[in-house]
């Protein structure tokens, strides 16, 4: 009985401030309350979904992915410039890139080096590479791409359906499926898991890949919302997607992670955006009141926490 | 050759070898004609990477997980706050100073109050506190662009037998920096806290004291380079400490200080910091364009890395 009330306590959190805020949002305006405001809502949710899980999955190996941002931005330029014309030019790019995320997981392992210092310095590729792909705002979304993003599924918006497929799959991956039971190894005692037998340089490329998947995933699906790219449209998205990782829950080291939390976290991060625009706050101040929400909702943890307290090293 | 060994194992080589490589490439395109003024313009701006560096290097020593965000954001409210002060009275050069550094004491403050308190991650609790600032920084903006007080403005961008008056006073708090952490106590008690912080706590040491202390150390040097540098750059803008962010966190690593904490060097800093900026020179004068610049820059600073690494698993 303990043992699942504890292992359901990290995903609870994250899901009542989530509702908590949702709540706030329905009573300032009730309008909100439709399947038009709900999707209007989470709209730009799915992206920010997927980038989380892709830096949640670099979490779960111990490491930390600062070029997020501006992979996604690369992923949607290429989507945008070569997905409508040239789909075969495009998935050729977007495998190859992906390809490299796989490189630099085992680089990473084989030389033992900072995973934030070579992220850092493929932020600066990354984003070179999206300015010389498209160097003014603009490309298109693919049609079909475009007609999957605003399709109205009967009774749920299509942005809750998406969301709550990303929050399935990756848990499947994750916490169900051999691999994903690896990977948290890696985090949680990497030589243990080489004992046993794995190699963990293959454990951490295929971290690294599947990373990189879920970030073009990210990509598209942004594209398909704005219909054009830009190369510093997604920029945010790497603070934002280590924010929605912990807010859901999920630790730096040790492999603790949680998929629902994370797609949770990314939900309630795009949700206090829209909440603090109902608040009729002045623009000046709307940056500096996210960063009183993410304050508060971690300091609720804290709270709930408290019956097992443990030092914290970190 | 013994000395040239010892040298090479320290771990700040590297980030001179790869500055002075650098250097020698850029004067050889130009055919020497620019020696003097990049080398010039190369210690203004490093040393403006050095000042932030130094503190987010003494964070980093903290061990995993300790990093200091919210350095863009005090670079900017620091620059802005106290430019608007002193608008532009000579006579209010000091007070503006004194302002800027009690701008870095409260966010220090407040940031490890988050840390402790509320058990944070330090990433994340300097994240929300770099969002708070940045919004104070533009609220009290109001787009205003204020000159700075004539004397300070002609400090910062001259210099004193040849060196830029900014690298004098990077020098000078580098010096502090390094005898704080080689020669005093407390450099002992932060790497042993990045080694092990639960056996600093049981050998004594002032744990939570100490990584206050640090982190209210990181913020002030950030606000006294955005001082700096809103004065050098003849006023403050809202985007000045961006670039920071990225930077102030490469020159700690390329300097050769350990990721994982508990070991650090202050020379590395500065052989990384003019490394960064002779880079960006570099490919300027080969004319290359935007994009190109920013692949190379990336590429330069990965094989950086891997070159000063070794294989996993050998003795460090």
């Amino acid at each position: 009985m303990r043992k699942t009330v504890s292992g359901l306590l990290p995903i609870l959190i994250p899901a009542v401030s989530l509702a908590v805020l949702l709540a706030a949002v329905f009573y300032m305006q009730p309008r909100a309350m439709s399947y038009t405001g709900l999707n209007l809502l989470f709209n730009l949710a799915v992206p920010i979904a997927l980038a989380t899980i892709a830096q949640m999955i670099i979490m779960a190996v111990n490491d930390l992915d600062l070029s997020i941002g501006t992979f996604v931005s690369f992923a949607a330029c290429v989507t945008a410039v070569y997905m409508p014309n040239q789909p075969l030019v495009a998935i050729l790019i977007l495998a190859g890139a992906v390809g490299i995320y796989a490189l630099l997981g085992i680089v990473i392992t084989l030389r033992d080096l900072p995973s934030i210092v070579v992220t850092l310095g493929m932020s600066f590729v990354w984003g070179g590479l999206a300015v010389l792909i498209l160097p003014a705002p603009g490309g298109q979304a693919p049609v079909w791409l475009r007609a999957l993003m605003v399709s109205k599924p009967p009774l749920v918006p299509m942005a809750i359906v998406a969301s709550v497929v990303i929050a399935v799959l990756a848990h499947l991956l994750i916490m169900r499926s051999t691999f994903g039971v690896l990977l948290r190894g890696v985090g949680g005692n990497s030589r243990s898991v080489a004992r046993a037998g794995w190699s963990v340089l293959a454990l951490k490329g295929a971290a690294y890949a599947t990373a990189g998947i879920f970030a073009v995933l990210s990509g598209m699906a942004l594209v398909g919302l704005t219909t054009s790219a830009d190369a510093n449209i997604a920029l945010r998205y790497t603070l934002l997607s280590i924010a929605g990782v912990i807010l859901g829950g999920g630790e730096f080291v040790g492999g603790k992670v949680s998929p629902i939390g994370a797609v949770i976290g990314a939900l309630t991060l795009t949700l206090a955006g829209s909440f603090l625009s109902f608040l009729r706050i002045s623009p000046d101040w709307q940056i500096g009141a996210q960063g009183g929400i993410l304050i508060i909702v971690l300091a609720l943890r804290l709270v709930i926490n408290r019956r097992s307290p443990q030092e914290k090293t970190s | 050759m013994n000395r040239l060994s010892l040298l090479s194992r320290k771990p700040w080589t590297w980030s001179f070898v790869a500055a002075l490589a650098t250097w020698i490439v850029t004067i050889l395109f130009t055919g020497g004609a620019s020696t003097a003024s990049l080398t010039q313009a190369t210690l203004t701006f490093a040393a403006f990477s050095v000042i932030v560096g130094l503190g987010q290097m003494l964070v980093i020593t903290l061990g995993p997980g300790n990093v200091d965000l919210s350095v863009p954001a005090t670079i900017t409210l620091s620059g802005t706050v106290a430019l608007k002060l002193m608008d532009g009275q000579d006579g209010m050069i000091l007070a503006g100073l004194a302002v800027s550094i009690a701008i870095g004491l409260a966010i220090g403050i407040v940031n490890y109050a988050m840390i402790k308190f509320l058990r944070i991650p330090p990433i994340i609790a300097t994240l929300s506190m770099s969002f708070l600032v940045q919004s104070t920084a533009i609220w009290y903006n109001r787009g205003l662009r204020v000159k700075p007080p004539e004397e300070l403005a002609s400090f910062t961008t001259s210099s004193t037998f040849g060196v830029p008056n900014t690298a004098l006073v990077a020098l000078l708090l580098s010096l502090a920096v390094w005898w704080l952490l080689d020669r005093a106590i407390f450099g002992r008690w932060i790497s042993a806290i990045g080694q092990n912080a639960f056996s600093a706590r049981m050998a004594g040491i002032a744990v939570d004291g100490c990584r206050l202390a640090t982190y209210v150390l990181c913020a002030v040097l950030a606000s006294v380079c955005g001082y700096l540098l809103a004065s050098f750059s003849g006023g403050a803008a809202l985007n000045m400490g961006a670039e920071y962010l990225l930077m102030s966190i490469a020159v700690v690593v390329i300097g050769g200080s350990a990721v994982a904490g508990g070991n650090s060097n202050v020379p590395g800093i500065w052989g990384a910091s003019l490394f960064m900026f002779l880079v960006v020179s570099m490919l300027n004068t080969y004319g290359f364009g935007a994009g190109v610049r920013l692949i190379m820059t990336g590429l330069i600073i990965i094989c950086v890395i891997v070159a000063a690494s070794r294989p996993a698993g050998s003795a460090r």
